[in-house]
């Protein structure tokens, strides 16, 4: 199959224009007539189902949590981005799509990643107008701070809660249109498989995680906002119950996978002390701001930091990347600290994290402006550790937090199953082989608030007058009973490891050779032991408790039965992926620096998986860079 | 470290439910408390019982899903965190730990541990919103916003809804909750419009959901994960008495 992005004609400025101009409307009579499904209530599930709701659509909307408002984007600490240029400090459009493109080292679309920066700005518009209260100056303004991998203050938070701020934002836009009866709410409901009618995206199969039933769901259009799969990691920095299952289904269904394997891992979480740990809990980036980070310049160096001089000291991020500095990239300052914890300049008792110090920033702005910008996340740095942040530099550590990896979606951020689209972290589109800080939240909205909206209508107005699919129809039948075959065999295995200890060995064969840094070698051993960890996993696990009931247990068997086969297609894609890009860092191709070595003429595209019986067919979508030439990224 | 759990079993909404005691050893002071109840919970699947209902998602004290009653406080025995956030080195080595599901009339027992909350998205639906649809924002600095009422917006708007406020209340009184999200939205320069009929509307359903009233105990205040203070209740108040003395 030949993957058309269906990129619009013109200049990278009027391209969003053009495809509005082009793209077909539905007058809001017929609107009516039309549903779609929504599975996830995060910020890009609650924008777009409340959005295409006030459009007239008929909206259905599902999440396993208890209520819309706990998705993860909650956690997102940091900020969003925007290009107002309100700091004055030349900022523009074209500057962030740069920077985006650039930080993730020239794998994604260039148009794609355009329109993210372009619909940056009406963005915060919109926010601030559902009562998000973003930091503001004594005078009224909107205040910016920086990120990493950037030059400009472009990124605009609510303390260190912006992620939750936007999301009660979305979920409060969401109630109205549930309160408008133009949406129906179902949380507690889990997708557990996709409906395909006559190659078109018709419904879903749901399980009522209160009854443990399995219920149908029909529509005329099937979104997935479904967010990132890193948990395939076990630890990392995303909710527990985080899951990959409807990507992972949708793909058996026919969706290709892009680019599975480019996963970030975030340089600032709290180090693993140990192996009970379900999570690592994120110190935003945002901190990278004010903190430096450091390790001993002698290694195994076990006194207390406030002992060690400060010629004693490497600030080694600093050292490295002088125009950078702290504000390196996520991989890079990834990288760089999985570098000095190896060569044993680790700190902390299990030698597995380094320093973020705000002594000097407290020093220079005095404590209380400290205080003012980040609070809630020394607060929560105690509550954890138990430890005070003003007086003891932070312990951080790298952790597997967002999927840049996703379903593959065009333009219109449709996948490859028509009528089935993926918004959000869930699809792979705008940031290539590494996100930048606060590009997350920006993308999640922008993809449900203004892109979706304006681009299912393309697809939807050829479909009402085709049939509106009824869940009577023999495709339902057949997606229901296999996934009640698939719980039953889950079920009946009895055997004699729990659900957790198989995913704890899933998440060190991930982390040991498919996070930070991968060689061939490593790959070719994690898909031989991942695939016995599957046998394993079919003839041993055991679940207790029946489906007719509310059981965690079973929820989380069939969440890792998903995770385990996908485990497989991120290591096949790292493998096919002979060069280092962004967070795909392959030790083979490396500078003489120990820096990613691109490798333009094979590998500028989108690895797009097609699923063939238990077995991968790999497609190329070739990136043509029409505006920007790639370069080698240097932060030095 | 070993601790017993005594903790609330109840099979489904209609059934009885009832205290059972577990011994759980090797834990150690590091691990959060969920991470002792998950480990409880895979030594029960390998004696073949069913685990032990609870709720959580985040594990970082922001999404709001978990909450317990611990050794008869809400989130446990410190002050202004979620349970995700209590860690083992709050207890002694031997202790027994009593857990509890929130309860409240308007919270009802799902199963074990989890309750049904979804008296809040009501609470929510009624009005805790700004009517203007996606596509019809002014731009964003055209309205300034002080300093002072965004730092006020944003101190009521923090509340992560788990419900340890109705839980510690001795008449499950949602009043925080409700006054912090009224506030939120009302003092801020988009949200006038509405403020008078999101009070009313919020209020009402707030009543029509089974929460009592608010006696000023305070208790709300100190159990919040978030340190909402109980000021939001009196400025609610307030705002209530002077709408029905002038309109």
């Amino acid at each position: 199959m030949h993957l058309n992005s269906k990129v619009p004609e013109g200049s990278l400025e009027k391209k969003w224009q053009n495809y509005q101009l082009k793209s077909q409307l539905i007058n809001p009579a017929n609107k009516k007539k039309l549903s779609v499904i929504v599975v996830g209530s995060g910020l890009s599930g609650a924008g777009a189902a409340a959005t295409l709701a006030e459009l007239g659509y008929d909206i259905k909307c599902f999440c396993y949590q208890d209520s819309a408002r706990r998705a993860h984007s909650v956690a997102a600490q940091g900020g969003i981005n925007a290009a107002k240029n309100y700091q004055h400090d030349g900022d523009s459009v074209y500057r962030m799509f740069y920077d985006t493109l650039k930080g993730g080292d020239f794998r994604s679309r260039e148009a794609n990643t355009y329109r993210l920066a372009e619909l940056s700005a009406p963005l915060i518009d919109h926010f601030v107008q559902q009562g998000v209260p973003f930091a503001r100056e004594y005078g009224g303004t909107l205040v910016n701070r920086s990120f990493g991998g950037v030059q400009v203050q472009r990124t605009f938070y609510a303390r260190g809660q912006t992620g939750q701020q936007l999301l009660l934002a979305s979920y409060s836009q969401l109630y109205k249109m549930i309160h408008a009866k133009k949406v129906q709410m179902f949380p507690r409901s889990e997708m557990v498989d996709l409906v395909v009618i006559n190659g078109k995206a018709k419904g879903i199969i749901v399980r009522n995680l209160v009854s443990g039933k399995l219920e149908r769901y029909a529509a005329d259009a099937v979104v997935l906002a479904t967010g990132g799969y890193s948990r395939v990691f076990r630890l990392s920095t995303l909710a527990i119950g985080c899951n990959g299952s409807a990507l992972w289904k949708a793909h058996k269904k026919g969706a290709y996978f892009a680019a599975p394997s480019f996963t970030q891992i975030h340089p600032t979480a709290l180090p693993q002390s140990s192996e009970a740990q379900s999570k690592l809990t994120l110190m935003s980036e945002s901190l990278r701001n004010d903190g430096r980070i450091w390790v001993p310049k002698q290694k195994e160096d076990s006194r207390k930091p406030k002992d060690i001089s400060e010629e004693e000291r490497d600030y080694y991020l600093e050292r490295r990347y002088p125009s950078f500095g702290n504000l390196a990239p996520r991989d890079i300052a990834s990288r760089a600290a999985k570098e000095r914890i190896d060569a044993g300049f680790g700190v902390g008792r299990l030698k597995n994290a380094v320093y973020l110090d705000f002594k000097h920033a407290i020093e220079k702005f005095g404590l209380e402006t400290i205080k003012d910008r980040y609070g809630n996340l020394f607060n929560m740095y105690k509550k954890i550790t138990g430890i005070d942040a003003y007086t003891t530099p932070m312990l951080i550590s790298p952790a597997a937090h967002f999927s840049m990896g996703g379903l593959w979606v065009d333009y219109e951020l449709m996948t490859t199953i028509p009528g089935l689209y993926a918004v959000g972290e869930c699809n792979f589109s705008d940031h290539g082989a590494n996100r930048l800080g606060a590009n997350s939240l920006l993308q999640a909205s922008v993809d449900g608030y203004f892109i979706l909206p304006n681009t299912i209508n393309n697809y939807l107005a050829d479909e009402i007058k085709a049939d509106h699919p009824t869940t009577d129809h023999p495709e339902f039948d057949k997606a229901e009973k296999e996934a009640q075959a698939h719980i039953d065999k889950i079920l009946s295995i009895n055997g004699t490891k729990t659900v957790d200890h198989f995913h704890r060995e899933l998440g060190k064969i991930m982390w040991q050779d498919c996070a930070m840094s991968r060689t061939k070698k490593g790959l070719e051993k994690a898909i031989k032991q991942i695939e016995a960890l599957k046998d394993d996993f079919w003839k041993d696990v055991k679940v207790t408790g029946n489906q007719n009931e509310m059981n965690t247990e079973l929820e989380k068997a069939y969440r890792l039965a998903d995770f385990i086969e996908l485990g497989i297609l991120m290591c096949t894609d790292a493998l096919q992926r002979d060069e280092s890009c962004g967070a795909h860092f392959r030790e083979e191709f490396q500078t003489s620096e120990g820096e990613a070595l691109r490798v333009d003429e094979t590998y500028s595209y989108v690895s797009a998986w097609e699923y063939n019986e238990g077995d991968f067919t790999l497609h190329k979508e070739h990136l043509e860079f029409e505006f920007v030439k790639p370069t080698v990224r240097s932060y030095k | 470290m070993k601790v017993t759990f005594k903790i609330w079993r109840q099979e489904n909404p209609n059934a009885k439910g009832d205290f059972k005691s577990y011994e759980v050893d090797g834990l150690t002071e590091d691990m959060s408390f969920l991470e002792a109840l998950d480990q409880l919970n895979e030594e029960l699947v390998l004696k073949d019982e069913k685990v032990i209902a609870y709720e959580y998602d985040c594990r970082e004290g922001i999404c709001g899903q978990c909450g317990v009653f611990i050794n008869g406080r809400a989130h446990g025995p410190h002050d202004n965190i979620t349970t995700c956030q209590l860690h083992m080195r709050s207890f002694e080595d031997g202790q027994t730990i009593t857990v509890e599901p929130w309860r409240a009339k308007a919270f009802p027992i799902i199963k074990d541990l989890v309750v049904d909350r979804s008296a809040f998205d009501r609470i929510i639906e009624s009005g805790a919103y700004i009517s203007s649809k996606t596509g019809t924002a002014p731009e964003a600095n055209a309205i300034p916003i002080p300093k002072e009422i965004a730092d006020k917006a944003m101190d009521a708007a923090a509340c992560i809804g788990c419900g340890a406020c109705v839980a510690s209340c001795k008449n499950s009184s949602a009043m925080l909750f409700t006054s912090a999200k009224i506030n939120h939205l009302n003092s801020l320069p988009q949200g006038k419009a509405e403020s008078s009929s999101r009070l009313k509307k919020m209020t009402y359903q707030m009543d029509l959901e089974g929460f009592g009233n608010c006696t000023n105990t305070g208790a709300c205040e100190i159990e919040c994960p978030e340190g909402i203070s109980i000021k939001n209740i009196a400025e609610m108040n307030a705002a209530w008495m002077k709408q029905k003395l002038f309109g």
